[in-house]
């Protein structure tokens, strides 16, 4: 494993070191001392061509507490605002030696081509590019799953999982549809037809138009994010109505089984995908999800960066 | 821990001669138990961390024995000593072992564990893995087998067996409960 760049690269093995790896580094952030020096002398770019908080202070933390070097490059006030393209940072990026460079940008594919046009010699992650795929948080779903519907180990054979909300636009989705298929999960997506994706007949998933019928099973419920900032036409009638269907609210959340938990990748719009209560019930893993992302973006950089590479010499 | 991969000897390739059997090894752990009493005065104030793999499992026999002769549990940890290796870039990323801290170690007296000590670069890693969880009042080392080559200022407190060998040298220590067969401390290939 060179780079991660799709949660569909990952193989059951590959998936499950990280999901092992970030288990034992879950206990890092219980210690007095919440640093290892395994990357000591290491670089790891955070290159940000969209907006993004949590994402970003998740890869942040992961590097720091790897003890690695961090830069932040985002997009607003730097050089790309000034019409620089992706090929001339990344050679920057190179000239200055990073060893690993996590990037998210507006458009789909990206970080592939920052990974296959050799303009960097280091790892590249994928913290999210356009509509097409998230996979570190599908791995920070998944390790969450694992840690309450299997005791934080193995995979997820047989359980069901149902994803809900605007499949169209989200890189969770595919990210996760993708490697829950190869953790052996059930999954099921959940939308209005217009908010489902052109092709989602090809992805190994079940989908449904009827948010009640998919409750009862459940393990898990992931409620997704109204972008609305990518919405440019008329997806649904009005957000009331949406809300009404395909909203989680603490009637159709008593419906799912006694174990089931809620999960949400964040940020969340209260009274839309998720009504207030739901988000701060004990069924809802919401803040746990972003303590697990810590622990398995540290997993991913490790696993990435922390055996020797091509700079190192012997 | 090079010394010590689990690896049974390659086809071809003579057995070994055994060193220390499972009687011998079972003795040993018994000396060591009541070493490490004697030097502590009791358990109390004590803590067993095993460095994996083999470590971890010779820290459980230990604390089996101390629970036996001072009438109470003891339960022994583990300390993964991987992310702070001195070698991580010298290879392929390895695996995480697990860590496991049964007591706050703060005012504690830590007693490390592992089977073979020869160049002390693992324990090296194990005291500042040890640093990070806190301020033991005391750090000391048991270990099964010694067999010099020290590469760093470090000794052991509690040493099984004292095995003088060549650096062509391998020594192997199998225990039954990752091996699947009989204890034993063998030194396979040299120059013969």
């Amino acid at each position: 494993m060179k780079h991660l760049l799709s949660a569909g690269d990952l193989t059951h093995e590959d998936a499950l070191r990280i999901l092992d790896t970030a288990e034992e580094l879950l206990g890092v952030a219980k210690r007095p001392i919440k640093k290892l020096p395994t990357l000591r002398g290491r670089t790891v770019v955070n290159l940000f061509f969209e907006d993004s908080t949590r994402t970003r202070i998740s890869f942040e933390a992961a590097a720091k507490r790897l003890s690695a070097d961090v830069i932040n490059f985002s997009a607003k006030g730097s050089s790309a605002s000034k019409g620089e393209g992706l090929k001339d940072t990344a050679l920057t990026l190179q000239a200055m030696g990073a060893d690993a460079v996590v990037v998210r940008h507006h458009h789909s594919g990206a970080p592939h081509r920052l990974a296959h046009a050799e303009w960097t010699k280091g790892a590249v992650i994928n913290a999210g590019d356009g509509t097409h795929e998230h996979p570190t948080q599908a791995l920070l779903d998944a390790f969450t799953m694992r840690r309450h519907l299997n005791d934080g180990v193995g995979d997820l054979a047989g359980k069901n999982i149902t994803i809900v909300g605007d499949v169209l636009h989200s890189r969770v989705a595919r990210s996760n549809a993708l490697l829950l298929h190869t953790l052996g999960a059930h999954v099921t997506l959940v939308a209005p037809p217009t908010l489902l994706p052109v092709g989602v007949e090809h992805w190994p998933v079940e989908t449904s138009y009827d948010l009640d019928a998919s409750l009862e099973k459940a393990d898990a419920v992931m409620m997704l994010r109204v972008q609305r900032e990518r919405m440019n036409a008329s997806f649904f009638p009005s957000a009331r109505e949406y809300s009404r269907r395909y909203g989680l609210d603490t009637a159709r959340m008593n419906r799912l089984p006694e174990h089931a938990i809620v999960m949400h990748p964040g940020p969340m719009n209260r009274g839309m995908e998720i009504s207030a209560d739901v988000a701060d019930s004990g069924r809802s893993v919401i803040v746990e999800q972003v303590t697990n992302g810590v622990a398995v973006r540290m997993a991913v950089l490790y696993l990435l960066v922390g055996g020797s590479t091509e700079g190192d010499t012997e | 821990m090079a010394s010590t991969s689990p690896a049974v000897g390659t086809p071809g390739h003579s057995p070994g001669r055994t060193v220390l059997d499972d009687t011998d090894i079972s003795r040993a752990l018994t000396r060591i138990t009541h070493e490490i009493l004697e030097k502590n005065r009791d358990a109390e104030g004590l803590v067993l961390l095993g460095i994996p793999t083999r470590g971890v499992h010779l820290a459980q026999r230990i604390a089996a024995r101390m629970s036996e002769v001072e009438g109470r549990t003891i339960t022994p940890g583990a300390l993964d000593i991987t992310m702070y290796r001195d070698d991580l870039r010298r290879g392929p990323v390895r695996s995480l072992e697990h860590t496991d801290i049964p007591d706050d170690v703060d005012g504690k007296t830590v007693v490390l564990v592992d089977d073979v000590l020869m160049s002390g670069r693992t324990i090296r890693a194990a005291l500042d893995a040890l640093a990070d969880l806190g301020r033991p009042k005391a750090v000391q080392l048991a270990v099964l087998v010694d067999r010099g080559h020290r590469e760093l200022p470090i000794r052991a407190d509690f040493v099984g067996k004292n095995l003088p060998t060549s650096l062509a040298e391998k020594v192997k220590v199998r225990l039954e409960e990752i091996d699947e067969q009989t204890d034993s401390v063998t030194i396979e290939g040299g120059s013969e």
